[in-house]
């Protein structure tokens, strides 16, 4: 019975992803399908059992992708015409990519995966979580990699401000009214959002958890803070705001020469593992925090500041 | 005895849900529809919380649920004042 209605959730779930995919095509679409299909896409990996997968996807993919999908669509032109031409040749495409992804898993040799290696060698990696492990330790180098990704993302938004207005404030001035209802909201949810984000980052050593989604519930609290008109977004050319952007990935670089001068590149001394962990992710939230925050505002659009 | 309490409560959840999502795709304007949402999607999300509060192993979780309600009502009651907003000035600006 239970088995039976196991089954018959996953089948309904894949389903719903399957039709938001399918929806996410249709015109006037994108964006709404796009929300929906992170927020699907977070229960599945809960019932896999891939909670850390699970709250990336809720933080990163429902929660922020949806933002970026809804600020760009409100940049638009209310009329813009969606593309037709070349319509069938994306179909075809994606179709045939679709076929040679799936062909590629039907054909891969059976295999445990490196969950054992992995496990053999917790001890020396400096965390009891093994995906905290493989992210900060065994594989630090695609996490180095991801934060810089994250910067480049944001210069690459700083880079369409106008030249004006270049160094200034980002983002549209906020119109909130002091004791409305918004304004309050701002006060209420930054100290529950502030203890979660924290939590996230100190649980991750051991527990689901780590410094990306920590990362995005502090964005989210900073973008509330900010919505309530309780603080204005830094002058894009602000030095601590830039050193704090960069501090992150700039630590991870210099703890994995570090580990070069010594041994090898990236690796952790396992006596010093836990601490090197701690601090780097410590650092890095700070830093994917203010990254995606100012993802989500956007470039510079106030000239009238003066610099810092 | 606690799993009945869940299954009906859970399922009294469901009802209010798929009551507000009714209202939501068959009431004529924005503030109609705000209303299907934030009033019956609540009551469903407390109906929810309660049934699975019985399935709860300690009173840690059980705190946890109630946060979650709370986090949501909050939410939920924000977000529709600001749509209900924008939806009025737009009505006004008309």
């Amino acid at each position: 019975m239970t088995a039976a209605a196991e089954t018959g959730f996953d089948l309904i779930l894949c389903g719903m992803i399957v039709a938001t995919a399918l929806f996410c095509g249709a015109d006037q679409g994108q964006v709404r399908g796009g929300c929906l299909f992170h927020r699907l896409r977070c229960l599945r990996h809960a019932r896999l059992g891939a909670t850390d997968v699970a709250l990336a996807e809720a933080a990163l993919g429902a929660g922020l992708t949806g933002i970026l999908l809804l600020v760009a669509n409100a940049r638009l032109p209310a009329s813009a015409p969606a593309p037709s031409r070349g319509r069938a040749l994306v179909a075809v495409c994606s179709a045939g990519i679709t076929l040679v992804l799936g062909w590629a898993f039907m054909t891969l040799p059976s295999s445990d995966g490196l969950r054992e290696p992995v496990a053999a060698n917790l001890d020396a990696a400096g965390a009891q979580n093994p995906v905290t492990a493989v992210l900060l330790n065994f594989r630090g180098r695609d996490t180095l990699l991801e934060s810089v990704v994250l910067l480049a993302a944001l210069i690459g938004v700083w880079s369409v401000s106008h030249n004006a207005a270049w160094g200034g404030r980002p983002g549209l001035k906020q119109h909130v009214r002091p004791d409305g209802v918004l304004a309050r909201f701002g006060q209420l949810l930054p100290p529950v959002g502030l203890m979660l984000g924290v939590y996230l980052v100190w649980a991750g050593l051991s527990h689901p958890g780590g410094a990306f989604q920590g990362g995005t519930v502090l964005a989210a609290v900073a973008l509330l803070v900010m919505m309530g008109g309780w603080m204005r977004p830094p002058p894009v050319a602000s030095r601590w705001l830039r050193l704090v952007l960069v501090a992150g990935p700039a630590l991870f670089l210099a703890v994995g020469f570090a580990g070069a001068i010594t041994g090898t590149f990236l690796g952790l001394r396992p006596d010093l593992a836990k601490p090197l962990i701690l601090g780097i992710e410590a650092v890095l939230t700070l830093s994917i925090a203010a990254t995606l925050a100012l993802l989500v505002v956007g470039p510079a659009e106030d000239a009238g500041e003066p610099r810092d | 005895m606690s799993d009945i309490a869940t299954y009906f409560l859970t399922g009294l959840g469901m009802v209010f849900f798929f009551a507000g999502t009714v209202g939501l795709i068959r009431f004529p304007d924005t503030f109609s529809r705000l209303h299907a949402l934030t009033k019956a999607d609540n009551v469903g999300l407390d109906c929810l919380i309660l049934g699975l509060t019985f399935q709860a192993d300690s009173w840690a979780t059980v705190a946890k649920l109630r946060l979650v309600w709370g986090l949501a009502l909050l939410a939920a009651g924000t977000t529709a004042q600001l749509v209900a907003r924008t939806a009025l000035g737009r009505r006004r600006g008309r």
